[in-house]
């Protein structure tokens, strides 16, 4: 049993649905500051729903989900404003802002949220930038962007505010294999560095078992392995324990 | 049955989408650099557009009017009917209807995109109120700027008729001026222009409404583009007959 005051997100008996298809079912889990958990599953499983209920940029039909011990769910505007300083998001096509550049993107959070002088603004966003190997491309725009770079500025951005928990959405797809490692090194080393609770939606069950702690799989809507890999990979459900030994989707 | 209680749903939907606009623009934290570069989006962009079009149709519309006065020996009314017609009517319709295409198509479908790519998820968990960030100051861009494009429209048209007037009669420039505005009242002016400003509401709310509800990823974004002119037009329309019955109840002289 954590100490409560470890646990960076829990979920309580957690039910959504969109019209008649139910998503999540009866969900919980928690996950401790400081570890990486590594959601896997079909798609369509409710993954991605799961970081948006994290966020609360999506409401559970029933059920608590805390974050570092505050229930997002009952919470209001003011109070998620609050909750999400601790969150980074790395969505799955990176969300960059099309009409900002890259560095634009990342000094608006700082700007917004912060009371750092532009100075430090600038110092923060060229070390961020310098960090995921984008120190030279803070003039670009998004569009003028690869794939990789994209999801590397992404990261660079949901990391802008120091966030303790890290919430990434497929950080891996569409990637290359050194790429996708290079990107799974950088989640790793924020998690040894910085203590941040990663929370990582991803298909690619090689990188899974690099960086994840635990892993959790979703299977029509429920949670139907949770614990280490080891633990998963000698899972009671078929579903798990192919998704785990077999390395690929089932 | 069920497509009046949709019908029905919609309007109230929006109207709570225009509700919040005002609420919201009340609302500090103003987001004003927001609003500047809305506003330069809006205006500026549209400047052109405006004022060619208001040229054209007023050198048409002088050239229409001439054939019609000469018959009644009254072509020294073509100014003050060009002007008239213009300030009163023509400069505030058409400049509403260029700008829903224009700009509302253009709201709708950044929005739209905005939504589908994650963007405005991506707003919401930077803690930033994506509603106040994005769609106020896009509304309030189109209340502001449309009053004015509306005046450019206007001297536009009334250039545009003294030159195509000019090419017939060769008329003094000073003379066409003051025939122009004769017959034109400050309320003439004054009231049909700021009701652009109702127009400018009307296209911002609606076609931020479209790009910012839209749930239908790649595929709303060209659909909120379309109903985004289409519903701003009808909608400057239908507004535009309420908006003159009002100025004619406030500025009873300008019904006469």
């Amino acid at each position: 049993m954590s100490d409560p005051k470890t646990i960076a997100v829990e979920f309580k008996r957690v039910m959504k649905s969109f019209g008649t298809k139910r998503v999540l079912n009866d969900v919980s889990f928690h996950i401790d500051q400081g570890q990486a958990l590594c959601l896997l599953g079909r798609s369509g499983t409710g993954k991605s729903v799961t970081l948006k209920l994290i966020m609360a940029l999506m409401r559970p039909d029933s059920g608590e989900v805390y974050v570092d011990q505050d229930n997002v769910v009952s919470m209001g505007e003011k109070g998620l404003s609050l909750v999400r300083k601790k969150l980074g998001y790395l969505f799955q096509d990176a969300a960059l802002f099309d009409s900002l550049t890259l560095y634009e993107n990342l000094a608006l959070p700082l700007s917004r949220l912060t009371k750092k002088s532009k100075d430090e603004i600038d110092d923060v966003v060229h070390h961020v930038l310098t960090d995921v190997g984008l120190g030279g491309d803070g003039a670009k725009y998004p569009s003028a962007l690869s794939g990789g770079m994209k999801k590397r500025a992404g990261l660079a951005r949901a990391l802008v505010l120091e966030p303790k928990i890290l919430l990434a959405d497929e950080p891996s797809s569409g990637l290359d294999r050194i790429t996708a490692s290079e990107i799974d090194g950088l989640l790793m080393r924020r998690k040894v560095e910085h203590r941040t609770a990663l929370i990582i939606v991803t298909h690619d069950v090689h990188g899974a078992r690099r960086v994840a702690d635990r892993v959790g799989v979703l299977d029509k809507g429920n949670l139907v392995a949770f614990g280490s890999v080891d633990e998963v990979s000698q899972s009671e459900n078929e579903v798990a324990r192919k998704l785990i030994t077999e390395g690929s989707n089932v | 049955m069920r497509w009046l209680s949709k019908s029905v749903e919609f309007v109230g939907k929006v109207g709570l989408f225009g509700l919040r606009v005002v609420v919201d623009s009340l609302r500090p934290p103003f987001e004003f650099a927001q609003c500047f570069r809305q506003l330069a989006e809006v205006g500026n962009k549209s400047l052109a557009l405006v004022v060619v079009s208001g040229f054209a149709l007023g050198a048409v519309m002088t050239l229409h009017t001439r054939n019609t006065l000469v018959t009644f020996g009254a072509t020294s009314m073509i100014p003050a009917v060009q002007a008239v017609s213009f300030f009163v009517e023509i400069g505030p319709l058409v400049a509403g209807l260029l700008l829903a295409g224009r700009v509302g198509s253009g709201i709708g479908a950044v929005l739209a995109n905005m939504r589908a790519s994650e963007q405005i998820d991506a707003i919401e968990s930077l803690s930033i109120d994506s509603f106040k960030y994005l769609v106020v100051p896009r509304v309030l861009a189109c209340v502001i700027a449309l009053p004015f494009l509306t005046l450019f429209m206007d001297f536009a048209g009334l250039l545009g008729g003294f030159l195509s007037e000019e090419l017939s009669s060769h008329i003094a420039p000073i003379l066409y001026l003051n025939r122009a505005f004769e017959y034109l009242q400050w309320s003439n002016f004054i009231a049909p222009t700021l009701k652009t400003a109702v127009f400018g509401f009307i296209i911002g709310s609606i076609s931020s409404y479209f790009g910012y509800t839209t749930d239908k990823g790649a595929q709303g974004v060209g659909e909120a583009a379309t109903n985004s002119v289409v519903l701003s037009s009808l909608l400057i329309i239908v507004a535009d007959v309420l908006l003159i019955k009002c100025i004619f109840f406030l500025f009873p002289e300008t019904a006469v």
